[in-house]
């Protein structure tokens, strides 16, 4: 660890630090959430209320947080990443006990203020831990299976929890997440070769659980799988929200319908269109055009996020950069690849557009956490 | 720096590329599915976007007026305020009902339809709970519409009937379309599936249901997921339907129906020139607006169960014996025929002997000579039965049809008989048997098998006194233009010489002091009636009976007594009307129903309160009082007491 010594001296301090954010990631972040002001705007029928406005200062207080993040040192992080993680742990434990059932599940802790969502922090405490671990290992121990036991049990704690909630979409994202950190770290390729083919086996015997004793997934899911397989089956069911997701999309065309014009939002064919499906609203009127526009802006926080991380010698901070980003990406492509139908239906919001107060929070936590990282590397 | 350390950097820079390269290759992805859906399907995709918002709602349109010949409604459209439930804005259904339950009266029936038909319907869809509302309890509704939610009161349109009871059975009356209406074949008409669509049930609004209908209109809404209508993109409203202009007289239909309370009894004013219908009104009548206010079975089943039958149109339905109203009809067979000249004469003894039967005239001490004339004056019997068995039965009824009756005159009306002209084949395909001269000698005093409705003896009548084949009419016009027969109705051929005697024989019935209609006359010097009256007896009066001398109409039962009719046109000189009477059961026709067919003429000819020295001398003072007394309750508020029927009325008993 002797490259501390030599990058202290080329911190910034005070206000300086300001100057050494990464400006751009912020940039994108504040223009990805001005897009979801506009379509929560829109989707109340041109009403700051209900959703508008307290996504707006959701936003402003989520941005003071990052920036209060930021600003203290990475050390600080790396030596909470333990406590994080099991304070995730427990908020999980709680909801498991004593959260509120919303949407058929129990994902949520009502705090009076906010509702918050264990397994939102859980994805970045879980990105933490496994940085601080890599950090801690040396390099050359990563893919030698005896050091792999601790990473795949801190991942599988936390995922079984959230499992059972039951959320199956953030299971996987919170694996993922994991997964990317450990390949960052180094671990041969050939373990997530064997994960992977593990996971299509696994997937068999759940597909064949059904009907069993000792069925594994939730009804509904098995029927979600079904119907995204083929949503004509039970187009009025849950086929209903592929199906309307697909014609909102579509009938938004080129340059969609003119914002506040979009007839499938307006007349609430769409389902939870403020939240997971808010892409949908955004598609249908501004079309290709605002759909392809949006995902680039994403695609470009993606790049600047793992630019960072590459850039970053200080161990940690790479590892829990490139962690941050990789949940940032699988966040929203699962939202767009859902919502285009090209996934079955996983309640995942889309990041810093969809009305949520606890997701937005924990994300920008995140992008503090980026930042700290960007703003606190060696020199 | 240690080499270890840049190899461990360079392996992650390796990994985060290769990591950046997978999430956007991702994102690649994601964008050329974007462009599959937004850009190659697009137009699919914008159809299926309209196909969700789009619908298209039927407007009813207004049904035509149904106008007398004045231009008066007979049937109109009124505002209809009513109330409607949406159940998901109720909520609790039962409490709902149960708060609207205070301000309006909703009776437990009405309330178990609403409760069943909004489990049937949609949460969203506006269920009628109350209708036919008066303004005020719409705004009693309206002022407590907070407390109320999902209860609002609508105003649509509803048939009404200002003539009430006098014009039920010609205008009839509408109603919703049932079940076995929705699957007429000949009738798709998308109308019929608009919930508390009124069309035609009887009368005028079934038999002119095409005209007064009108079509549809359409308004193509937005709706949203659920189906509630959000705004409307656009609207083509519906054509309205025809206004149908009778030829009837809402004043004379009025006053002959009036004219006949108490009775089970017809009468048709018709005009003998054009055929047009003034008045056909049948007694007792019915209220229509209660049919479609929907009407309660008890109502329904005290209507079908009268004696008196105030559902049935007697004056196009009811087929009767025509008695010696259609002693016209003999004659002028006979005189067609050439069996009876006009100074010819028939002794009457007061019988006929048919081998060892006796045919019977209705004065049992006979006529003595009788010619054509004193036939007709003195209704006597016998010298029809001679006449008629010269004829023969097939020549008689060839003449009763030539002068409409035997066939079914085509009127806009449901149910219109066809009355019956017997013939020899007629009898022996119906009851297998041949035919009896004893049938002739009763069809020749229009008894027997012989039957006609007044619409047609109000034909015949017509036809009698023009000499033309006057078809009857009941419509003027249909939506301004014209549909009578512009010229005139064609001659018969029927010889004028005996078309004089007859029409001779019908004036000294009235106007000879022993004509059986004397007492029916009109006093007028210029305007003079011509009739004939008929008792028609509706059993046979048994050898035992006759014996007794039993055979007065007051000692049987209301439903064994004669019919009574009476025919006339006036003015003698220049018709102008023909009326038909019947009373079904009411005695005989001199009493019965001469009076009545003479005091609605004279209301045809001179409109409401003719003069009175228009009136027998006799009578003058009588109409003075029973004015009198109708000016005084004129003049009280309505609920008061109505006063008898007229003095001729025989009573009305059930026995």
């Amino acid at each position: 660890m002797t490259f501390l010594d030599q990058s202290h001296r080329q911190l910034p301090t005070g206000f300086a630090k300001f100057l050494h954010l990464n400006w751009a990631v912020i940039l994108l972040l504040c223009t990805i959430a001005a897009a979801g002001f506009l379509m929560l705007y829109s989707v109340a029928d041109g009403s700051w209320d209900p959703w508008a406005r307290r996504q707006v200062i959701r936003f402003a207080l989520g941005m003071t947080l990052m920036l209060v993040i930021a600003l203290i040192h990475i050390r600080f992080w790396r030596a909470i990443a333990p406590l994080a993680y099991i304070g995730g742990l427990v908020l999980l434990l709680v909801v498991e006990f004593f959260g509120a059932v919303g949407m058929g599940a129990q994902r949520w802790i009502d705090l009076g203020v906010i509702q918050l969502q264990p397994s939102e922090v859980m994805k970045i405490a879980l990105v933490m831990v496994l940085a601080l671990y890599y950090d801690w290992l040396d390099p050359e121990k990563v893919s030698r299976p005896q050091w792999l036991v601790l990473p795949v049990i801190l991942t599988l704690i936390p995922m079984a929890l959230v499992l059972k909630q039951p959320d199956l979409g953030t299971a996987i994202l919170l694996g993922a997440g994991a997964a990317v950190v450990m390949f960052m770290a180094g671990v041969s390729i050939w373990y997530f070769a064997a994960g992977i083919g593990s996971a299509i086996g696994m997937v068999a015997v759940v597909m064949q659980s059904r009907g069993t004793d000792w069925q594994i997934l939730k009804d509904y899911q098995y029927r979600r799988i079904e119907t995204f397989l083929d949503p004509s089956t039970d187009p009025l069911g849950a086929g209903y929200h592929i199906t309307q997701s697909k014609i909102a999309l579509g009938s938004g065309g080129l340059t969609g319908r003119g914002f506040m014009e979009g007839t499938q939002t307006r007349l609430n064919f769409l389902p939870e269109k403020h939240t997971d499906f808010i892409f949908t609203t955004l598609a249908e009127e501004f079309g290709f055009v605002g759909s392809v526009t949006l995902l680039g802006l994403y695609a470009l926080v993606i790049v600047f996020t793992f630019t960072s991380a590459m850039m970053n010698r200080d161990r940690f901070g790479a590892l829990l950069t490139a962690g941050i980003g990789a949940t940032f990406f699988f966040f929203f492509a699962a939202n767009m690849a859902m919502v285009i139908g090209l996934i079955p239906v996983v309640g995942v919001p889309l990041p810093l557009v969809s009305y949520g107060g606890s997701a937005m929070l924990v994300l920008l936590a995140a992008f503090g956490l980026m930042q700290s990282a960007h703003v606190h590397r060696p020199r | 720096m240690k080499p270890r350390e840049t190899g461990n950097a360079t392996r992650m820079t390796r990994r985060g590329l290769i990591l950046v390269g997978l999430q956007l290759a991702a994102v690649t992805g994601l964008g050329v599915r974007m462009r599959k859906l937004q850009v190659e399907e697009a137009d699919t995709y914008r159809l299926l976007a309209e196909e969700n918002r789009m619908n298209i709602r039927l407007l009813a349109p207004a049904r035509g007026l149904v106008l007398d010949r004045n231009g008066a409604p007979l049937a109109e459209n009124r505002q209809n305020y009513r109330i409607v439930l949406v159940r998901e804005q109720a909520g609790d259904v039962e409490a709902a009902l149960d708060r609207l339950s205070r301000l309006i009266p909703l009776g437990p029936e009405r309330r178990e339809k609403v409760l069943k038909e909004v489990r049937q319907r949609s949460a969203f869809v506006p269920v009628t709970v109350a209708e036919h509302l008066t303004w005020e309890e719409v705004a009693r509704v309206a002022a407590n519409a907070p407390a109320l939610p999902g209860i609002t009161p609508e105003v649509g349109l509803t048939r009404h009937y200002p003539q009430g009871h006098a014009t039920a059975h010609m205008v009839g009356y509408v109603g919703p379309v049932n079940e076995r209406e929705l699957q007429r074949e000949d009738d798709q008409d998308p109308l019929l599936q608009i919930p508390d669509f009124q069309i035609g049930k009887t009368g005028i609004e079934v038999r002119r249901e095409k005209d007064l209908r009108g079509a549809a209109g359409a308004s193509r809404i937005e709706v949203n997921a659920l189906g509630r209508v959000m705004r409307e993109l656009d609207r083509r409203e519906g054509t309205p339907g025809n206004d149908m202009h009778l030829t009837l007289d809402a004043e004379l239909q009025a006053y002959a129906l009036q004219r006949m309370d108490g009775q089970s009894a017809s009468t048709v004013v018709m005009d003998v020139e054009s055929g047009e219908i003034l008045a056909a009104a049948s007694a007792p009548s019915f209220d229509p607006n209660a049919f479609v206010f929907g009407i309660s079975f008890d109502n329904w089943n005290t209507l079908l169960e009268d004696p008196y039958r105030p559902l049935s149109n007697k004056s196009v339905s009811g087929a009767y014996p025509p008695g010696s109203t259609f002693k016209m009809v003999v004659a002028l067979a006979a005189i067609e025929a050439g069996v009876v000249g006009p100074q010819e004469t028939v002794w009457c003894p007061g019988f006929y002997q048919l081998g060892n039967r006796r045919f019977h005239c209705w004065r049992r001490g006979g006529h003595g000579h009788v010619d054509l004339e004193e036939s007709l004056k003195s209704s006597c019997d016998v010298y029809y039965y001679d006449i008629a068995q010269r004829i023969g039965i097939d020549k008689i009824s060839e003449m009763a049809n030539r002068l409409g009756i035997g066939m079914r005159h085509d009127l806009p009306l449901p149910a219109i008989t066809a009355g019956l002209t017997p013939t020899k084949a007629w009898k022996r395909a119906t009851y297998d048997e041949a035919w009896q001269i004893g049938d002739t000698l009763n069809s020749g005093i229009g008894q027997g098998f012989m039957l006609a409705s007044p619409l047609q003896l109000a034909v015949m009548t017509a036809r009698i006194a023009t000499g033309r084949a006057v078809q009857p009419q009941l419509i003027r016009a249909i939506d301004g233009s014209p549909v009578l027969p512009g010229e005139p109705a064609p001659d018969m051929g029927l010889g004028q010489a005996g078309l004089t005697m007859v029409r001779e024989g019908m004036y000294e019935v009235v106007n000879n002091r022993r004509g059986t209609g004397y007492r029916a006359r009109i006093a007028d010097p210029e305007v003079k009636l011509a009739g004939k009256t008929g008792t028609s007896q509706v059993r046979i009066i048994t050898p035992e009976e006759r014996a007794r001398g039993v055979f007065r109409n007051e000692d049987l039962p209301w439903n064994r007594r004669d019919h009574a009719l009476f025919v006339c046109y006036a003015p003698f000189d220049a018709p102008r009307y023909a009326v038909a009477t019947i009373v079904e059961h009411g005695g005989g026709g001199s009493t019965a129903a001469a009076p009545i067919a003479r005091d609605v003429m004279m209301h045809a000819l001179y409109g409401p309160r003719p003069p009175l020295a228009a009136y027998p001398a006799g009578e003058r003072e009588e109409i003075e009082r029973r004015r009198a007394e109708e000016d005084e309750r004129l003049s009280q508020p309505p609920g008061a007491a109505p006063s008898e029927p007229g003095e001729s009325g025989a009573g009305r008993d059930r026995a």
